[in-house]
């Protein structure tokens, strides 16, 4: 029964999943599964399977091992059931120029089997919610980038879907267009849509996501939410101990400590490499205490995003 | 009832045909390639009108046999147009799609592969027959002089629309089957050659190497006649069979007051139709079925 409830909370569910181009495997039997309402961030080099992965959900490929569900539906048996619940938008796509903004969602409207006086309706509200509702008598030729860039994904939200594909969908964008997209995708996930984003850069996408998931060489090399990421994939901790006096003897104190990797003294401030978790971390703060040193301030160092992702992408993969 | 109008409405009335109308309609190159091709054939017709009839009769008086060849000369101009035209309008339609990177889009889509590939076809074949439809003013010179009756000359134009159609669909299948839009164009430009001549060169070499035997009078006509079956593979002898059913019998000496064979029961046009329509329906075919490489299990995902 838990077993068939956690299946119905689930929006993706993939298993095993491999694809091959000829001698190439891009996809080495991957295992995702994505709850509905998430706003999942899929993280690594160009190259590593991100695109793959996407366009296998999005009904655009068929994988050459293993399964990939939409909401319990088989992408590749029931392909037309999935392409209702999802948007998709690709990392490189084209548009009609010779249509206007407003005839282009009109067109795809249509094309998702919305009646014209639905599409009346609805395409006003997407133009003003991708800020291009003064640009709907213009030709989409005399869109900027990041105007196209906007309009595909009012294109990709046309039927409504539950999840929404998106690749790369900041990618060339100057940093105005960059953070309006952001605006609009946090907008989307008060609305509650399942959205999984893709994108080689991981601070680009900390500030929305729930989970990521690290892809390289085209296998998954960690899922979950950022913290966790952190605290399995960073081992050793950064610890600033900030003391009033006696730095050197702190770090002599310190030098046999089993959990302490190494140390460095910084002015006022004691750097250690620590290897313990939560609990240890606090014992270490309790022992430096009751050993009478005083302590003005004990801190970890926030990891940058992009050492997180330095780490446990081992570099290369980018070259392909 | 009703399910299956809706259904109809829904693959001929959809919004893929109604976009392509759109894009097509609003692109200079349309109005430049309608003008191209009025030119031509108006150029065509001219030149024909005046080296016929210089060369039929000294005195400047048009026959009824005048305009009949000027019918035919304009009619096989007109295909040949046609062969080159539709090739070029056709085998970009789905890679064109992919080189713009809009096909994934549509392909996401809720539209049915079957209704993508009949509305490009029919997009072309509307843009086609409009070129086509332009020419008739020029075809009404014939009717200055008699000799060709409106039903030869609907003939001849259904004819045509029937060869677009074939053109159309070689077109549409090379373009789902090619990424590149270059190389669906070459490939359907030699199928169409072929048509044209590959079956010529065949029934020629055919022929040679059974002249003697048919110069004999040993065999009968029926041992003999499925040489011209040959030919009921190219569009130029299907039209000539138009104007001149009996023609292909006399090239094998099959005319024969007492036998009838195939020919007699079955025009050469209307058997070049059946052979080209199986072949235009498993071209579709495979169309509808390559355009997307996830079919899935049930008969709505096509």
């Amino acid at each position: 029964m838990n077993v068939e409830h956690e299946q119905a909370q689930l929006m993706i569910e993939i298993k095993g999943l491999s694809k091959s181009f000829g001698n190439f495997q891009a996809l080495k039997g991957i295992d995702l599964s994505i709850k509905k309402g998430t706003v999942f961030g899929f993280v690594g080099p160009n190259g590593a399977g991100k695109s793959t992965t996407m366009s296998i959900l999005a009904t655009l490929m068929i994988p050459s091992s293993g399964y990939a569900k939409v909401d319990g539906i088989d992408v590749t048996e029931h392909p037309h059931l999935v392409r209702k619940k999802i948007g998709y938008m690709p990392d490189f796509f084209g548009v009609y120029d010779q249509l206007k903004t407003d005839e282009y969602l009109h067109f795809y409207g249509a094309s998702y089997g919305l009646t014209k006086p639905e599409r009346d309706v609805l395409i006003p509200q997407l133009l003003e919610l991708v800020n291009l509702s003064d640009k709907r008598e213009a030709y989409v030729d005399s869109l900027s980038r990041g105007m196209k860039q906007r309009l595909c994904l009012a294109r990709s939200l046309v039927h409504d879907p539950e999840l929404l594909i998106l690749d790369e969908p900041a990618s060339g964008l100057d940093p105005r267009a960059r953070i309006e997209m952001r605006e609009i995708l946090k907008e989307l996930k008060s609305m509650g849509k399942t959205i999984i984003i893709s994108s080689h850069i991981l601070p680009e996408l900390a500030e929305m996501v729930d989970e990521i998931g690290v892809i390289e060489h085209g296998e998954m090399i960690a899922v979950g939410n950022i913290s966790n990421i952190q605290q399995q994939l960073m081992a050793k901790r950064l610890i600033t101990i900030k003391l009033a006096n006696g730095q050197d003897q702190l770090k002599a104190f310190l030098g046999d400590h089993s959990l302490v990797q190494g140390m460095f003294v910084d002015g006022a401030s004691v750097q250690v490499q620590f290897s313990g978790n939560d609990d240890e971390q606090a014992t270490l703060l309790r022992t430096i205490i009751e050993a009478g040193y005083p302590v003005v301030s004990f801190q970890e160092a926030q990891t940058d995003l992009e050492d997180i992702f330095l780490a446990i992408t081992r570099g290369g993969a980018s070259e392909q | 009832m009703s399910n299956i109008l809706a259904n109809m409405k829904q693959l001929f009335i959809n919004p893929v045909l109604d976009k392509e109308y759109r894009l097509r309609m609003r692109s200079a190159k349309s109005m430049w390639t309608l003008l191209s091709y009025l030119f031509a054939i108006g150029l065509f017709a001219t030149a024909t009108f005046f080296v016929v009839g210089i060369g039929s009769n000294g005195a400047g008086i048009y026959t009824n046999d005048f305009n009949d060849i000027l019918f035919i000369v304009m009619s096989f101009a007109q295909l040949g147009l046609i062969a080159f035209m539709a090739p070029g309008l056709t085998a970009g339609v789905i890679s064109g799609e992919r080189e713009k990177q809009t096909l994934n889009l549509l392909l996401t889509t809720q539209q049915s592969s079957s209704s993508i590939i009949i509305s490009k076809l029919i997009s072309s074949l509307s843009f086609m027959f409009l070129i086509v439809f332009s020419t008739l003013p020029i075809y009404g010179i014939v009717f200055l002089y008699g000799g060709v009756s409106p039903s030869q000359l609907l003939a001849v134009f259904g004819f045509f629309l029937f060869n677009m159609l074939i053109f159309g669909g070689f077109g549409i299948l090379f373009s789902t089957l090619f990424k590149r839009t270059m190389l669906a164009v070459i490939v359907t430009y030699g199928v169409v050659l072929f048509m044209f001549a590959g079956t010529a060169v065949i029934f020629l070499i055919c022929f040679t190497a059974l002249q003697d035997y048919i110069n004999s009078g040993i065999p009968t006509p029926a041992s003999v006649e499925w040489i011209i079956h040959i030919l009921a593979f190219n569009p130029a002898c299907a039209l000539l069979s138009i104007f001149q059913p009996e023609m292909f019998k006399e090239i094998v000496n099959v005319t024969s007051t007492t036998y009838k064979g195939f020919f007699d029961y079955v025009p050469m046009w209307l058997e070049y139709m059946l052979i080209y329509t199986v072949i235009l329906a498993l071209c579709l075919w495979q169309a509808i079925r390559k355009l997307r490489p996830v079919r899935g299990r049930s008969k709505s995902g096509l």
